[in-house]
């Protein structure tokens, strides 16, 4: 199916091969047909510039549908489903403190109804499968995808095939099991379970979010950039921390900014944009610190299951996004990317999973390296939610168990109550 | 002696709609001259300046060949190679 008109009076036109320029219509196809490069939407520049205000935007809805003419979908707004986005923009200033920082921030997106950024690029995907015809949704996942598609499939009444490595930590299977999906638990890595639902996505009429709408699904991710710059009073920081698994977050975050520039919405300069990635699975890191513009695949091995992609599509791309704002792409180990955990909880009282243990790890990094001017405006992405990830801190952490009587809590914490 | 290549969808318009092609074993740059053959203009899909696409992923028995000798890999009889493109994280 196709309309080459524009999503029902959106401001999309089509889509673009990133890498060789080839155009096609508003299809469900994320692969260009000459080169294999990825699709990209395209928009009607002029359309986007008469009609996106700062007005226009503040008078819609609180979530992130106010930003719908830079997505690709139609005007009216979805009366039902799940409401992402508009998450908090939190001050940070004792995770500033403790880093020897003046200005940080956390965009916390585990306030979004699965509790992941996911629930951005899903919403974007699944009116885009509904526009494109389609009535059954599927994933490839490492979990908060997943849960996603699973929650908001159930929410509008689509079926669902969602597809995860076996060895997902249990909160996460739970968790996305409960709605009404069919979860496939694959037996290999994430990039197995990714290379089975391409197969699958050329021989099912199914909408996979991150396959065969990609082009889609990816465009929410923007809604990151555009609601900083919002919640900042319509000022860009001076730095963002993003974490880095296909890249596509990353890069969509840096075309969110730069979008958000050229329509004129922000004065100033896309922040420098630090990736983050866990050592066990760092190609773009790797490949950042090795100087090339290219990236080699790997095989995972991290306790950051989120973000084990070995093979990362966004790689390169996240190199030249990485280059041109001044940042750079960072690996952590994963002791490093349990105490991000902690200190992140300690100092803001944000409970994050692993991956959002990866970014504050990382900006602990590069401000113990001086990387980061203390005046900076820093912003810390920070992804997903730690009760997905339990099993990573749970050695970690612990109650003191006593029995119910005074003389059992004091014997107990003596030692701490002399050292208060 | 043969080697089941699978073709992605974005693929099969140029190989007339076949999913699995059989090819004699050899290298992956081997089985691509013998899609091309058949099926003129896979190559050109599939290969710039002698190497694999950077989009293009090609899998022998489950295994990127980036991993092993790229498109110098060798395949055996009975090995199945799928070529699939890049593809994204969830």
């Amino acid at each position: 199916m196709s309309n080459d008109e524009g999503f029902f009076g959106g401001c999309a036109t089509g889509l673009r091969c990133k890498e060789c320029g080839h155009r096609t219509g508003l299809i469900a196809a994320y692969v260009c047909e000459y080169c294999f490069g990825p699709l990209e939407v395209e928009y009607d520049r002029e359309l986007l510039g008469a009609r996106v205000s700062r007005q226009r935007i503040a008078e819609g809805p609180l979530n992130l549908w106010r930003y719908r003419d830079l997505l690709p979908c139609a005007p009216d707004d979805p009366t039902i489903g799940l409401s992402a986005g508009l998450t908090p923009l939190v001050r940070a200033p004792r995770l500033a403190e403790q880093l020897g920082l003046r200005n940080v921030w956390v965009k916390n997106e585990t306030a979004n109804p699965t509790h992941s950024f996911k629930d951005r690029v899903v919403s974007v995907a699944l009116q885009a499968a509904l526009r494109l015809g389609y009535s059954t949704v599927a994933c490839a996942s490492t979990g908060n995808l997943a849960n996603a598609v699973a929650a908001h499939a159930s929410a509008l009444g689509l079926a669902s095939y969602v597809f995860v490595p076996s060895d997902l930590e249990e909160q996460k299977i739970i968790a996305t099991a409960v709605f009404d999906t069919t979860l496939l638990a694959v037996d290999g890595t994430y990039d197995d379970v990714n290379r089975l639902c391409s197969e699958l996505a050329g021989e099912r009429p199914w909408a996979f979010v991150n396959v065969n709408v990609r082009p889609y699904y990816s465009e929410g991710s923007k809604t990151l950039a555009y609601e900083v710059a919002e919640q900042l009073g319509w000022t860009l920081p001076d730095r963002c921390i993003v974490p880095i698994a296909s890249g596509s977050l990353y890069t969509k975050i840096h075309k969110g900014y730069a979008e958000l520039i050229e329509l004129g919405l922000c004065d100033g300069a896309i922040p420098a944009l630090n990736g983050a990635q866990a050592a066990g699975c760092s190609p773009v890191a790797t490949a950042w610190d090795e100087g090339r513009d290219f990236v080699c695949p790997t095989h995972p091995d991290t306790i950051a299951k989120s973000l084990a992609i070995g093979n990362p599509a966004d790689g390169a791309y996240a190199l030249d996004a990485a280059r041109s704002t001044g940042g750079s792409i960072t690996a952590v180990s994963d002791d490093e990317i349990i105490d991000g955990i902690r200190l992140l909880a300690h100092t803001t009282g944000i409970f994050t999973e692993t991956a959002g243990g990866v970014t504050t790890a990382v900006l602990r990094k590069l401000a113990e390296r001086g990387d980061i001017d203390p005046d900076e405006r820093v912003v810390l992405y920070i992804t997903g939610d730690g009760l997905k990830t339990l099993d990573a801190v749970s050695a970690h952490v612990s109650a003191v168990q006593i029995d119910a009587n005074v003389a059992s809590f004091e014997a107990a914490t003596a030692p701490v109550r002399a050292l208060a | 002696m043969s080697v089941t290549v699978k073709i992605p969808s974005p693929l099969r318009p140029l190989t007339a709609g076949a999913a699995t092609v059989d090819c004699a074993p050899g290298t992956i740059s081997e089985l691509i001259d013998q899609l091309d053959v058949t099926y003129p203009g896979v190559r050109d899909r599939l290969c710039q300046d002698g190497q694999l696409r950077r989009f293009v992923n090609v899998f022998v028995a489950g295994e990127d060949v980036r991993f092993a000798d790229g498109i110098a890999t060798v395949t055996s009889d009975g090995q199945e190679v799928t070529i699939l493109p890049a593809v994204a994280g969830g």
